[in-house]
């Protein structure tokens, strides 16, 4: 039986690890390699690296982050933030990512994840959508969560996939850095929307949030601060949703 | 002994070639090239595969020579050989993605798409799943069965002959996850992403 995944997410900025309070607020918190290497010797099912360095001249940064991480972690790596183009793709496979993940990019030109998808395969393409209520729907937001796109949610996340998108990853910008659990109405209305994985982002506090982010339908669970600040290892984790018969790794 | 991982432009090989690096530490030479004089000489022969049936085989073809020289390793001199992921789809006959598409042919079969069951699995197959071993395979040296292994595929292999089939794995039905036919092996999960249990199928591999 396929199991659910535990992902742990490190926000990464000119190289180092931090995390985001909805998005403000940074913390520094270590160094991403040895993070990484933490994370997949405890049991992490994949690991996510979002960067969130601003300026252009530190861009440069992730791609050393990922060669060196892929050398010393053999789970999944799936990298995302400040993806622009194919080549930008590209380059990030090149350094042993796994899995890229594009947000702004995708939602101004949905080509960049048609060509890509084409290119690379499905497997490696990731959409991430950063979604926010507004009045009966959800809209889809850029920019780190800055700008109001206006698009529905439920509908792009559909063209996510008919583009050649091989996973989700859906955020809640109402949620995020709460710690009050996902966005579960949104979660599962976007899960039975689509026929591919969808992986669950945005608002974790407590166990009993990842249980009902996999209830809701997704495929996985995204989670930054739990882990990080050692809340909760990914062992604890795993063995309290194996309690509630939520089939993972173990 | 040196080991060539076949680099034919089929999308991103650096998490192969970073754990049989791991793996091999100074003991082995890993070579990643596509060059055919280096492949002819080398003792086994990774074919790693990402993207679609369709892309894997043309990239193959468009390298002159290449696969005559795989079938020359992998047929007629009998060298070891490891298919991972579209690596292993390709020595079918005939693979449905895209299109149509003439495989290898090493082993009888096609590869199709995994029955979704009207959507009731997601796909691609994406994630974690266990392995469950049918036949002894020389990779499977101390691999419990049950173990836990990476896969990410929406296609899968039917053997026509069920006896080259190592391992199934439970998503739909029982896909085969992985064969052995004499020399040659393949695996459809990613043993370079299955954290220590895919390193030590690659160990196995290396020390065959």
């Amino acid at each position: 039986m396929l199991k659910n995944r535990i992902i742990p997410c490190l926000d990464v900025k000119n190289g180092r690890v931090v995390k985001g309070i909805n998005f403000v607020d940074l913390k520094d918190a270590g160094d991403p390699v040895e993070q990484a290497k933490i994370y997949s010797d405890g049991g992490a099912d994949e690991i996510c690296f979002l960067d969130i360095t601003a300026s252009n001249e530190n861009r440069e940064t992730i791609y050393e982050v990922v060669k060196k991480t892929s050398k010393k972690c053999f789970v999944p790596l799936t990298v995302g933030g400040g993806v622009r183009s194919v080549e930008d793709i590209n380059r990030l496979l090149n350094c042993g990512a796994d899995k890229v993940s594009i947000n702004t990019a995708a939602v101004e030109n949905s080509k960049v994840v048609i060509d890509s998808s084409k290119k690379f395969g499905s497997q490696c393409i990731v959409v991430a959508i950063d979604a926010k209520k507004t009045g009966e729907k959800w809209e889809v937001f850029t920019h780190g969560g800055r700008n109001n796109s206006g698009i529905d949610a439920l509908k792009y996340a559909k063209q996510m996939e008919d583009s050649g998108a091989g996973e989700l990853l859906v955020t809640s910008m109402d949620k995020d850095g709460t710690k009050s659990g996902y966005d579960i109405e949104l979660m599962k209305k976007i899960t039975s929307n689509v026929n591919i994985p969808v992986i669950a982002s945005g608002g974790v506090g407590t166990l009993d949030h990842l249980v009902d982010g996999i209830n809701s339908g997704a495929s996985a669970v995204l989670a930054a601060s739990i882990f990080h600040y050692g809340t909760y290892s990914i062992n604890e984790v795993k063995e309290y949703l194996a309690s509630k018969d939520i089939p993972v790794r173990i | 002994m040196n080991v060539t991982i076949v680099d034919y432009n089929s999308g991103n090989i650096s998490s192969v070639v970073n754990s049989f690096n791991e793996v091999a530490k100074d003991k082995v030479k890993i070579e990643v090239t596509s060059d055919l004089s280096k492949i002819k000489s080398s003792d086994k022969v990774v074919l790693p595969g990402q993207g679609s049936f369709k892309s894997c085989i043309e990239a193959l073809n468009n390298i002159d020579g290449l696969t005559d020289m795989l079938n020359e390793f992998a047929i007629t001199n009998k060298k070891p050989i490891l298919g991972i992921c579209v690596g292993l789809q390709m020595f079918a006959d005939i693979g449905y993605e895209e299109t149509e598409t003439k495989g290898l042919g090493w082993v009888s079969g096609k590869v199709s798409k995994i029955n979704n069951q009207n959507g009731k699995y997601k796909l691609p197959h994406i994630g974690w799943n266990q392995i469950n071993i049918v036949k002894d395979s020389k990779i499977f040296k101390d691999i419990e069965n049950n173990s836990h292994m990476y896969f990410v595929h929406s296609y899968e292999l039917v053997p026509e002959d069920r006896n080259v089939i190592s391992s199934t794995t439970d998503y739909s039905s029982n896909i085969v996850c992985s064969v052995e036919k004499e020399n040659i092996f393949g695996t459809q999960f990613h043993p370079e992403k299955s954290d220590k249990t895919g390193l030590k199928i690659i160990d196995n591999f290396i020390n065959l």
